[in-house]
C-alpha cells in the first residue's frame, strides 16, 4: 500500500481468507479444524506485532505479555461471570489499557529502542514468574483459582452472546476466529491508509521530521502500541478458548520469541507476511512435534538464523521484489 | 516589540564548557528575509535547533508572535507555525515525494485540499515528474527541494532554511534564490547560508554570528565592507 491506497493484493488476500473461512469446514475433519482455529488465532497475534514493529517501528519483545494478559483476563472473567461476551471484551480492553500505561512511561519517558526491547521482555518474564507463583488456594480472583504453573483448566468457552447455555461448536468457533482475523487484517490496512496510519509510517522513517512537521510522535507511538496490545489480547482470548485452558506458558520466553520469528520469516513491514510466517512456522511446529529425530526448537533456531542471514526481508517482501523485477522493465518502457 | 514575528532575549545554550550560543538578542519583523552567516561553529545551526525546540536553552527566552515558546516541544512549536529545512535534509527515505507534501499539508487541511496543495507544490519545486518515486534515491540537490517543498506544504508563518543551496549547481542555486524571494512575499524567513553568491542574490539585512554571539547586523553592502566580518571569515584576529 502506497500513499493510502488499497492495493489489489489486499483485496485478494481478504477474499482468500474469507474463502478459506467458508470452505475449510466443509472439507476438513474435526481435528484439522481445531488445528486451523489455533493457527488463525496465532495469526491475529502475529498481526499485532507485525503492526507494532513493522509499521510503528517499535520492537516489542513482550507482545506475549498482552497475549497472556488477554488469555488470563478471559479465563478469570468467564469463570466469574459464567458468560463469555464480557470476558471477550475485557480480554481486549485490559491488555490495551495495560499497553497504554506501559507505553506511556516508555514513549513519554523518551526511552530509546534498545531499552524498549529490554523493558517489554522483562515485563513478559515478570508476568511469567508472577503467574507461576500463584499456586494454592490463596491465589484466586473471585471464583477463579489461578493455579500457578498448572494453569487454569476447563474454562467456559465462547457462547452465543447472552445465552451462556448455547456454546459455540468447533465449526462456529472457527468461523468466529476467521472473522476476527479478517476484521483485524482489513481494519489494520484501513488504519494504515488513514491520516493516522500514514503519520505512523512516516514516524518509522524519520521521527525528527515528523516532529518538525508538527506531529506528536509520542502520542502516535503510544496509540500504535495500545492498539497492538488490544489485538494481542484478542488473540490470547481466542487461544485460551481453543484449549479451554490458559497457563503461564503464554508469557514464556519461547512464546514471545516465536512471535518475533513469525514476523521475521514472513516479512517486516507487511501485514500478509506475519500471517504467512505464522502459518508456516505453526505448521512446522505441529509436524516436527510428531517426530523424534531432531529437537523442534533447534530446527526453529536454524530456520531463524537462515532467514536473518539469507532472506533478511522475509518471504513476502522478497517475493514482491522478485515480482516487481519481473514486471519492472515493462513499466519503465510504458513510462518512456 | 510589536510587529515582530520572532524575538529572542539573551538566548544561550551551554554544552559542558562550551557556550555554543551566547546571549543572542534577535528580532525578526513581519515578512522579513534575514540571512544569517558566520564561519563554521558560529552557532547558526544550534540557534535553529533552539528555535525549533530540538534543543532546550540554558538561559534566555524565545518569543514567537509574542508567545513564549521557550522549552516547548518540537511538535508544539511546529504547530504554532515555525517550519524548518534542516542542514542535512531530514526526509522519509522510504516514502515518495508526494507523500512528504501530503503529510505536511494534511495536518491542517482536509483531504481534498491536501491533494491540491501537493500538486501545486510539486509544480512549484519542479518535481512533478518524480512525484511518485522514493525520496531515498534522489540527489542531494533534489532532496533539498523536496524538503523545501515539504516545509512549504505546511504553510508555516516563519520558515527557517539551513543551507538551502548546498550541493546545488549554479543554475539550481539561482532557481532556489528565486524561490526564496517568492516565498518571502508572503512569509518571514531566516536563511543560513555559506554560499555568498546566493546570499547576495537574496539578502537585505544580514546577521553575522561568531563564536555563538551576534557580531554585527547590517545591510548586505555594509557587511561586505565590514573589516571585522572579513577578519572573522578569513580567520585573522583583530590588530594583526
Amino acid at each position: 500500500m502506497i500513499g493510502g491506497r488499497w492495493s489489489p493484493g489486499i483485496v485478494l488476500t481478504t477474499v482468500a481468507m474469507v474463502g478459506i473461512a467458508l470452505g475449510v469446514p466443509q472439507v476438513v475433519d474435526q481435528f484439522g479444524l481445531l488445528q486451523l482455529t489455533v493457527f488463525a488465532a496465532m495469526c491475529i497475534l502475529a498481526l499485532s506485532l507485525g503492526f507494532v514493529w513493522g509499521y510503528g517501528g517499535i520492537l516489542c519483545f513482550g507482545q506475549s505479555a498482552f497475549f497472556g494478559l488477554g488469555g488470563y483476563t478471559y479465563a478469570v472473567t468467564a469463570i466469574n461471570v459464567g458468560e463469555s461476551t464480557l470476558a471477550t471484551i475485557l480480554a481486549v480492553v485490559v491488555p490495551a489499557v495495560f499497553a497504554a500505561l506501559l507505553g506511556y512511561f516508555m514513549f513519554y519517558g523518551r526511552l530509546s529502542d534498545v531499552y524498549l526491547g529490554v523493558i517489554t521482555l522483562s515485563v513478559t518474564l515478570i508476568f511469567f514468574n508472577l503467574m507461576n507463583s500463584t499456586a494454592g488456594d490463596a491465589y484466586r480472583v473471585g471464583k477463579a483459582r489461578l493455579n500457578g504453573f498448572n494453569g487454569m483448566p476447563s474454562l467456559p468457552t465462547l457462547n452465543v452472546p447472552g445465552d451462556p447455555g448455547r456454546l459455540l461448536d468447533p465449526a462456529e468457533t472457527f468461523y468466529l476466529v476467521m472473522a476476527f482475523l479478517v476484521i483485524v487484517y482489513v481494519g489494520l490496512h484501513g488504519l494504515l491508509a488513514s491520516h493516522f496510519g500514514r503519520v505512523v509510517v512516516a514516524i518509522r522513517e524519520n521521527e525528527t521530521r515528523c516532529e518538525l512537521l508538527g506531529y506528536d510522535v509520542r502520542l502516535h507511538k503510544l496509540l500504535v502500541f495500545t492498539i497492538g496490545g488490544g489485538i494481542a489480547g484478542l488473540a490470547g482470548c481466542l487461544f485460551a478458548n481453543w484449549g479451554a485452558f490458559v497457563s503461564p506458558n503464554v508469557f514464556s520466553l519461547t512464546m514471545t520469541s516465536q512471535i518475533i520469528i513469525w514476523v521475521i520469516v514472513g516479512g517486516l513491514g507487511t501485514l500478509l507476511g506475519p500471517i504467512i510466517g505464522c502459518l508456516i512456522m505453526q505448521y512446522l511446529a505441529t509436524t516436527l512435534g510428531t517426530q523424534q529425530l531432531a529437537n523442534t526448537n533447534l530446527i526453529f533456531g536454524i530456520i531463524f538464523l537462515a532467514f536473518v542471514l539469507l532472506v533478511p526481508r522475509g518471504i513476502v517482501p522478497s517475493l514482491r521484489r522478485l515480482g516487481a523485477r519481473a514486471v519492472g522493465p515493462a513499466r519503465v518502457r510504458d513510462l518512456a | 516589540m510589536s510587529g515582530a514575528v520572532l524575538q529572542t532575549v539573551g538566548l544561550s545554550i551551554r554544552f559542558g564548557g562550551v557556550e555554543a550560543v551566547r546571549g543572542v538578542d534577535f528580532t525578526l519583523a513581519e515578512r522579513e528575509l534575514r540571512c544569517l552567516i558566520g564561519p563554521n561553529g558560529a552557532g547558526k545551526s544550534t540557534l535553529f535547533k533552539l528555535l525549533t525546540g530540538q534543543l532546550k536553552p540554558t538561559a534566555g527566552r524565545i518569543l514567537f508572535r509574542g508567545h513564549d515558546i521557550t522549552g516547548h516541544h518540537t511538535h508544539a512549536i511546529a504547530r504554532r507555525g515555525i517550519g524548518i529545512k534542516t542542514q542535512v535534509p531530514s526526509l522519509f527515505d522510504g516514502l515518495t515525494v508526494r507523500e512528504h507534501l501530503w503529510l505536511s499539508a494534511r495536518r491542517t487541511n482536509p483531504a481534498g485540499r491536501t491533494r491540491a496543495i501537493a500538486d501545486e507544490i510539486l509544480e512549484r519545486i519542479g518535481l512533478t515528474a518524480l512525484a511518485d518515486g522514493a525520496v531515498g534515491q534522489l540527489s542531494h540537490g533534489l532532496r533539498q527541494w523536496v524538503e523545501l517543498g515539504t516545509v512549504l506544504a505546511g504553510n508555516p508563518e516563519l520558515i527557517l532554511l539551513d543551507e538551502p543551496a548546498a550541493g546545488m549547481t549554479h543554475d539550481e542555486v539561482a532557481r532556489t534564490a528565486e524561490l526564496v524571494r517568492e516565498i518571502n512575499r508572503t512569509h518571514a524567513l531566516i536563511v543560513v547560508e555559506h554560499d555568498m553568491q546566493f546570499v547576495k542574490m537574496i539578502a537585505r539585512t544580514v546577521t553575522v554570528m561568531h563564536q555563538g554571539a551576534v557580531l554585527v547586523e547590517d545591510t548586505m553592502d555594509q557587511i561586505m565592507k565590514n573589516a571585522t566580518v572579513r577578519d572573522v571569515y578569513l580567520g585573522k584576529h583583530g590588530g594583526s
